[in-house]
């Protein structure tokens, strides 16, 4: 069978494969070769060795974006596990009107970016105007404001992910605890938890993913604002490559160091998640 | 005990009623100052439209009129809907030839659709572009193939997990009857991986809809092909004298086909959602 299947190559697989090739496979190659040369158009590429990444140094612009991203990420990841876990520990209780609440946890997950960006920009802008700022007046406004716009769409996400994982604890075990005389809080803490220890780090995971990579909701609420303090990397990578002319071959290669750090970060958790399956 | 939890029950109701009330706040804020004359928005903006205040729908027609609304509807719904086709069907005929057929180049195209859903956007954004509109892939059907590549990563991860589990015998029993490849593939395979389709249109769906930046770069804003995330961007992007009006009256038509989706197909979403997270 595998035999004729393998004719049919060019039907299955090329649509797929060009429309791959297109989007990724030769821009990532060209990126990783442009890296290293200097260009304003693709035409003109001259090879420049690893003078872009030693020009990424020249000033602090990336290294502030990554501080600015660490930091951003770090309260946005602790806090948005605690809402959502908490949500999901919540509504697996029984109480009334739990698929509303959870419809209306879940839905600014699918709201776009930029949408969100600037419904918060407005918003934020209208309470602080009451103490005549505004949200650019400030980097903590900045940051602050990209943590709220940041939980409140994440969290119905992730509890969703949390809810799963709590409803996957067979009740008999649950049963057993409390025959035995457990505590809700020792059911909690020796049940609950290490049997959704799964569905916790694919949480962690997709929140790290996610905050690191922020980018629309970035632009749209403070796009960097006031003199870059509020940028993310996405947004110093983006601004470097189409803010100004001259600066694509760094952009590019602050790009490459951007993907080796996500893809370390990708790489860890696929080793975690290997490593207990094996356990299992 | 049973006592005990329906009062603890009462006030977990109370206090997820208010959590709601915080999580509308946002919603109820746009739509709210989308009925305000725009030079009344910065005044009172928590209070409701009074008399003075209330504008009836020249914000709405000023927003549409401004951005050309509907047509961005029209692009939006035109190049999300072909994109989720076309990777349903394109990606789920690779995955399912990456599963069938054992070769070495099968597994290494496997690792590299696998591998490029770790790469962060930014790293193949200079060269996609331009690669892009060399190709005259700058329109609304080049944008499909474009999606198609880049969901094509996470989408024939996703089908490879389900096609290995359809049992070989079904297939075997089809080919032995008369079909080849391509009638085995629709007729006997598509079916079965009916419910798979969904949950991997439904993600590449949300993002795709949401997507910024790929449509604002390939396509640019000097075209007629503008989506509801680039025009948004377009209309409000830039801080100084802006339409405060016409801003939440866009805002709000954003998020009105969004929210009309989630709440027909709330159930596949959700599913979606989780098996997405689960597998990606």
């Amino acid at each position: 069978m595998q035999k004729t299947i393998r004719k049919y190559f060019p039907i299955f697989v090329l649509p797929t494969f060009i429309a791959f090739g297109f989007a990724f496979l030769i821009p990532f190659v060209s990126g990783l070769y442009l890296s290293f040369c200097k260009f304003t158009t693709m035409l003109n590429p001259e090879w420049v060795g690893i003078k872009n990444y030693i020009n990424i140094f020249s000033n602090r612009d990336f290294i502030n974006a990554f501080y600015f991203t660490v930091k951003f990420a770090v309260a946005s990841i602790i806090s948005i596990n605690f809402f959502a876990f908490v949500l999901a520990l919540v509504l697996t209780r029984k109480v009334k009107g739990t698929n509303l609440f959870r419809t209306v946890f879940f839905m600014p997950n699918l709201i776009g970016g930029i949408i969100l960006g600037y419904i918060w920009q407005s918003m934020i802008n209208a309470v602080l105007a009451q103490y005549e700022t505004t949200l650019v007046a400030n980097a903590t406004y900045g940051y602050w404001g990209l943590v709220i716009l940041m939980n409140w769409q994440l969290t119905g996400y992730l509890m969703i992910i949390y809810i799963a994982g709590l409803q996957n604890i067979s009740g008999d075990l649950i049963e057993a605890a409390r025959i035995d005389g457990a505590s809700p809080w020792q059911l909690l803490t020796n049940i609950k938890i290490p049997m959704v220890m799964p569905s916790i780090t694919i949480c962690l995971f997709v929140s790290v993913s996610n905050c690191f990579k922020l980018f629309d909701q970035n632009l749209a609420l403070t796009a960097g604002a006031p003199s870059k303090k509020t940028a993310m990397m996405s947004l110093d990578i983006y601004n470097t490559i189409y803010g100004s002319t001259g600066t694509e071959g760094v952009g590019q290669a602050k790009a490459v160091i951007f993907f080796i750090l996500v893809g370390a970060i990708a790489l860890v958790q696929l080793m975690i998640t290997k490593k207990r399956e094996v356990e299992q | 005990m049973s006592k005990r939890k329906t009062v603890v029950n009462s006030i977990l109701l109370v206090v997820l009623c208010i959590l709601t009330g915080i999580f509308l706040t946002p919603i109820c804020f746009i739509v709210l100052n989308s009925f305000k004359g725009k030079l009344y928005i910065s005044d009172a903006p928590f209070a409701m439209p009074t008399e003075e205040t209330f504008s009836g729908l020249t914000n709405y027609i000023n927003g549409i009129e401004k951005t050309n609304f509907f047509a961005a509807f029209g692009w939006s719904l035109f190049i999300t809907v072909f994109s989720i086709i076309a990777i349903s069907i394109f990606a789920s005929m690779t995955a399912y030839y990456l599963t069938r057929v054992k070769t070495k180049m099968t597994k290494l195209l496997y690792y590299m659709f696998t591998f490029s859903m770790i790469i962060p956007f930014q790293m193949v954004m200079l060269s996609m572009v331009r690669l892009a509109n060399g190709a005259h892939l700058n329109n609304p059907v080049g944008m499909v193939v474009l999606y198609l590549g880049f969901g094509g990563g996470l989408s024939v991860f996703m089908f490879c997990g389900f096609v290995k589990s359809i049992p070989l015998e079904i297939e075997e029993a089809a080919m032995i009857d008369g079909c080849n490849p391509l009638q085995t593939y629709f007729r006997i395979v598509m079916p079965i991986l009916k419910p798979t389709a969904i949950s991997v249109s439904i993600l590449n769906a949300m993002w795709i809809w949401n997507d910024f930046l790929l449509p604002y770069l390939v396509i640019g804003v000097a075209t007629d092909y503008k989506t509801i995330p680039v025009v948004v961007q377009y209309l409000i992007g830039s801080y100084g004298s802006r339409d405060m009006g016409a801003m939440m009256a866009l805002l709000v038509l954003s998020i009105i086909p969004i929210i009309i989706f989630y709440l027909f197909c709330q159930k596949y979403i959700i599913e979606g959602v989780v098996a997405g997270a689960v597998k990606g």
